[in-house]
């Protein structure tokens, strides 16, 4: 009963974000709707970034600002007082990132509504097919 | 397919969730990620580049190449919504909408007819619903310059505190985005030009771009601020300091340009003249 509480509490964050993932690939397989595909894509992003954050997680650690960083004295810095700041660093850019590239998605959504007056998948595809005829 | 999708993702999840056993803890300070290259940027960040904050060493220093191509992609973002989007032909309006300003009367010019040219008494309002909007549009005038100085202080101050070019960029960007949402999308243009949005956004790259390459022209390798020690007249640590922070000028213009770039593009899907 004991190690199965442990499991949990130790890989549950792992758990969440899987979920996350899942809703999100879900999301842009299943849904028929264009922007409901680009939000189950931003899910999945955001499922992601919080999957690199959390393995940056030291216990007992603080965030990565060395304190005492100015002045002349020096002080000894521990790795193991500070997190991981190298997740931090790949995840700032690549929020970033995540929203040009929900800018991008939105216009090509924006230049397929302009085309073919509708958003829905099926809708779409029926056109198309209705053009080759 | 609807059961088809789900049968997938489950089984997708299962697996992923059944190798979690192989992760290590959640905090264990012995995890793979935090014991092989990390521990080097805790313990020398400070004494290589003189930035506490060691997540902006090693952003703009230790990556550099890496955070320069992201901005670049950035870029790329916003190009690809200008020429996706842009109708640059001039498209007449069928209708029009004016505000008699004194008496709150609306008017409604069909095509061919006489539009009012006293601006100030006459004001062009977009064609959807637009309420009164006095109570936000003072409400935006009086929060936009402290949301603007704090972004100036997100990106001057990133070397001690959490910010930098990314964050303080955004922040910009959003304090335009928030002036075009509070009064309308053609009082936003007529202040920040789309053609100084492509401009800055290229700016921002090239500084970025501009600092490597300078770098390289003194003698080191591409993106090794240390050269520039000579330039800015101090030692070659702070040097490194001082070229994190023009790098992250260089980001913060490219990131608050391609954000204000790509919501007039999308906000008016490309024709500039009416939005949110």
């Amino acid at each position: 009963m004991n190690e199965i509480l442990t499991t949990i509490i130790s890989k549950y964050n792992y758990w969440g974000f899987i979920l996350l993932m899942m809703i999100g690939l879900y999301a842009m397989m299943v849904k028929k709707n264009l922007v409901k595909k680009i939000i189950g894509m931003n899910i999945f992003q955001t499922g992601i970034i919080l999957f690199y954050v959390s393995i940056g997680v030291k216990k007992g650690a603080t965030i990565p600002i060395i304190s005492h960083g100015h002045g002349k004295e020096k002080h000894v810095i521990h790795a193991a007082e500070y997190i991981n700041p190298l997740p931090h660093v790949l995840m700032l850019t690549a929020i970033v990132v995540s929203v040009a590239t929900l800018g991008v998605a939105l216009a090509l959504a924006i230049k397929v509504y302009r085309e073919y007056d509708t958003l829905e998948e099926d809708e779409i595809n029926k056109k198309i097919r209705d053009q080759a005829k | 397919m609807r059961i088809l999708g789900l049968v997938i993702v489950i089984l997708c999840g299962s697996i992923l969730i059944y190798h979690t056993s192989d992760f290590p803890d959640w905090g264990h300070p012995a995890s793979p990620a935090s014991t092989h290259v990390s521990p080097y940027y805790i313990e020398k960040a400070l004494d290589d580049t003189a930035v506490p904050n060691i997540v902006t060493a090693v952003l703009a220093d230790y990556r550099g190449y890496d955070t320069m191509f992201e901005t670049t992609v950035i870029f790329c973002a916003g190009i690809a919504c200008f020429f996706l989007l842009r109708i640059t032909r001039r498209m007449e309006p069928s209708v029009t909408l004016y505000r008699h300003l004194p008496t709150g009367i609306t008017l409604r010019i069909e095509k061919g007819g006489k539009e009012p040219d006293d601006s100030n008494i006459f004001k062009r309002i977009d064609t959807q619903w637009v309420p009164y909007d006095l109570i936000i549009n003072t409400t935006c005038r009086m929060v936009i310059p402290f949301i603007q100085l704090f972004a100036l202080y997100v990106i001057s101050h990133g070397h001690h505190s959490p910010g930098g070019g990314f964050q303080g960029g955004v922040i910009l960007g959003a304090s335009v985005i928030l002036f075009a949402i509070s009064t309308d999308l053609r009082t936003a243009i007529s202040r920040m030009s789309e053609r100084l949005g492509a401009f800055l956004s290229a700016t921002g790259v090239f500084i970025y771009a501009g600092a490597g390459a300078l770098c390289l022209v003194l003698g080191a390798n591409f993106l090794d601020y240390s050269a520039l020690a000579p330039v800015l007249n101090v030692n070659s640590v702070m040097a490194r300091s001082h070229g994190i922070l023009i790098v992250e000028i260089g980001v913060g213009l490219a990131v608050m340009a391609v954000m204000i770039w790509i919501y007039y593009n999308l906000s008016s899907a490309g024709r500039h003249d009416e939005g949110l």
